[in-house]
């Protein structure tokens, strides 16, 4: 019989808080603490957490912006080189790039081209799909609002973040700096996910 | 906070009331208690009412089947069509199912991006009749071209052995663009919403194979804010591509039409009027798909009767509009002094297919002004029937724009009467089974509601603590 405590490797702490209101006012001291790796869980997204959390704004229109301009361009130029380049052929005796009737079809691949990269950049930015990835409670998908903070997950993890000015991950403190913000329940996250 | 009085329940009620006119909610329910109700009839097995339903839409689709089979080893010869109404019951039907896909991407799209709160209880099911709709109506086009399976060279731009090309000028291939982008953003439109759903799902299954299914579809989310982050501004993108995509399908779809020079269908107007009446239809079809589903599933307490009457609003209001574009064409032609158009709209409303023109005039422009009354507007049996007459007089509106256009050609000699077969009838009745399959299919398997942006909109006083079952037995005692 081993003892999961003993051999689990302790993935971090979670806390949890009663409702968003008061994960927002608490994430922004959490944040302060200045620990290496924490994040809020919830069954839906909060609004203004992001910035409480320090995190910047997404890049994904950036992406977006560029898949679009790119779409457009394809479109128009595949257009041209079909109708006036590999086979022109004379329609009604307009020109062979009649570029007007070319527009919808240019509409309409920049959408494509813009969709489904905006979809490719939010699985790719947010490490999805991934079926083995931890996670902290099924509860989180229902009804429970929770911070977790990471546990260094090995020695050499840990010195890196202490170089780079990282507080170090002490299970003590992190459960007294969660009670002394009000969590309801504090709990330990191991390894295979029993807490 | 863990003990909330009965009166301090009421004053939250109260309050919410006040901020949102018609309450989004009825009666106070936590965040666990959507979970529940929406996932109820994933896990259970499906009613007899569901089975009743799943195999009249099974047996509707065979019926389609076999006699497209026939048609495909016949010929197209077994249809009504031919000269000179060469496009007959499979057109009207696509522009018909196109037009019912539009309500969804407008209600999550359009919706979104003017923060109407509202929609999040019914955008997942509009989305899903979308998917389905458009689903329907790509079959149309593609049996009409006779021999579907050599279709796909006649519709895409693939390079072949004569290094021919697609008419990229030509309408019917910017449709093949604009409904091929539009199932394809709205299918991941519709799967990135779901997302965390499916996941909910996954995290409260107990059999194994369950888990597994949904957690592949979750793709393994764990709704952290760092993925919320991410996931919010692709949502919101997605939503600002899909506004302008919606409004560019139904246009794309009446240059079919418009683009053209025949009387009737040569005009300006068509792309605004199609997409007013696509909307039009799409509501109604969400009124009638709504109307039941909130029954058999017992969602009551989330698609309220105060979200089914902003609907009947809508549907009134683009009703209006394609009143309005009726009563313009007839201008127009007049004004024109264009002989052909003239002769082309009198015939229509009084010539020998003035019952499709009055029918779709009495379904679309007359029996929607009921609506005008809120008793109407609340009355489920009334806004039921009057979305099945709307779903009725916009098949007939498709009907009359393809067919009155065509059956009187420029040499009279060529005039004729278009009778739809029996084959154009049943292979109709297929597609709407095969609809019905496909959203019976989604009802039994995936969350038909947007559980967290439900969650997002109610009020953050009714949550996880325990005072919410004394609040919600508060109200229910109220």
């Amino acid at each position: 019989m081993r003892s999961a405590k003993n051999v689990e490797r302790l993935c971090g702490v979670v806390g949890y808080f009663s409702d968003p209101e008061t994960l927002l006012k608490v994430m922004p001291r959490i944040r302060d603490f200045n620990f290496c790796d924490f994040d809020a869980y919830s069954p839906y997204p909060i609004h203004g957490l992001d910035s409480a959390q320090g995190l910047k704004r997404s890049p994904i229109p950036y992406i977006t912006f560029v898949a679009g301009l790119t779409g457009a361009t394809l479109a128009f130029i595949f257009q041209y080189w079909t109708s006036v380049v590999d086979w022109p052929l004379n329609v009604g005796g307009k020109p062979l790039n009649s570029w007007p009737a070319f527009v919808p079809i240019i509409f309409e691949v920049t959408i494509l081209f813009a969709g489904l990269t905006t979809f490719a950049a939010m699985l790719l930015f947010n490490g999805l799909p991934d079926f083995k990835r931890k996670r902290i409670d099924p509860a989180v998908t229902r009804d429970k609002f929770a911070i977790f903070i990471s546990a260094p997950r090995s020695a050499s993890e840990e010195k890196l973040s202490a170089e780079k000015g990282f507080r170090s991950f002490n299970e003590k403190e992190v459960k007294n700096i969660f009670s002394s913000l009000g969590a309801m329940e504090i709990k330990n996250i191991y390894e295979d996910g029993r807490g | 906070m863990m003990l909330m009085t009965t009166a301090e329940s009421l004053v939250i009620t109260s309050e919410a009331i006040a901020i949102q006119p018609v309450p989004m909610l009825t009666g106070v329910k936590s965040f666990g208690d959507i979970n529940d109700d929406v996932a109820k009839p994933l896990e259970s097995f499906p009613t007899w009412r569901w089975w009743a339903v799943f195999s009249m839409a099974i047996a509707a689709f065979v019926i389609g089947l076999a006699l497209a089979t026939k048609m495909f080893t016949t010929g197209m010869g077994v249809l009504g069509i031919n000269h000179p109404v060469g496009w007959g019951v499979f057109i009207v039907n696509f522009v018909f199912w196109v037009g019912i896909g539009h309500a969804g991407t407008l209600i999550s799209a359009i919706l979104f991006l003017f923060r109407q709160r509202w929609r999040t209880a019914i955008n997942r099911a509009a989305e899903a009749m979308t998917i389905f709709a458009v689903m329907t109506a790509l079959i149309f086009p593609v049996i009409h071209t006779g021999r579907p399976w050599y279709a796909v060279f006649w519709l895409l731009p693939l390079p072949n052995e004569r290094g021919l090309w697609v008419n990229f000028r030509s309408p019917l291939l910017w449709d093949v663009f604009a409904v091929g982008t539009y199932f394809t953003i709205s299918l991941v439109f519709w799967f990135v919403g779901m997302i965390p759903d499916i996941a909910s799902v996954r995290d409260r299954a107990k059999h194994k194979i369950r888990k597994f299914i949904y957690s592949v579809l979750s793709l393994g989310w764990n709704g952290s804010n760092k993925n919320w982050r991410h996931y919010e501004a692709a949502y919101l993108l997605l939503a600002g591509l899909s506004t302008p995509l919606v409004l560019s399908v139904h246009s794309i779809v009446s240059f079919d039409f418009a683009v053209s020079n025949v009387p009737g269908w040569h005009t300006t107007i068509f792309p605004p009027y199609f997409v007013a009446g696509a909307i039009f239809s799409g509501f109604a079809m969400v009124v009638t798909l709504l109307v039941i589903t909130r029954e058999v599933f017992n969602l009551k307490s989330y698609i309220t009767i105060g979200h089914l009457e902003k609907m009947n609003k809508v549907i009134m209001a683009t009703g209006l509009m394609v009143g309005y574009a009726y009563a313009c064409e007839f201008f127009i032609a007049w004004y024109s002094g264009n002989s052909f158009e003239r002769f082309t709209f009198i015939n229509r409303a009084f010539g020998p297919y003035w019952w499709a023109y009055w029918t779709m005039a009495t379904c679309n422009v007359l029996i929607p002004q009921v609506f005008w009354w809120k008793k109407a507007r609340t009355s489920l049996p009334v806004m039921f029937v009057i979305s099945l007459f709307v779903n009725v007089g916009m098949w007939f509106e498709r009907f009359v724009i393809t067919v009155t256009s065509l059956h009187r050609d420029f040499l009279p000699s060529s005039w004729k009467y278009y009778i739809p077969t029996i084959y154009d009838w049943g292979i109709t009745l297929g597609s709407f089974g095969w609809f019905f399959i496909w959203f019976l299919l989604f009802c039994r398997f995936l969350p038909i509601m947007a559980m967290a942006e439900v969650k997002g909109t109610m009020a953050s006083h009714v949550n996880t603590n325990g005072g919410e079952k004394m609040a919600r037995e508060a109200a229910g005692h109220a």
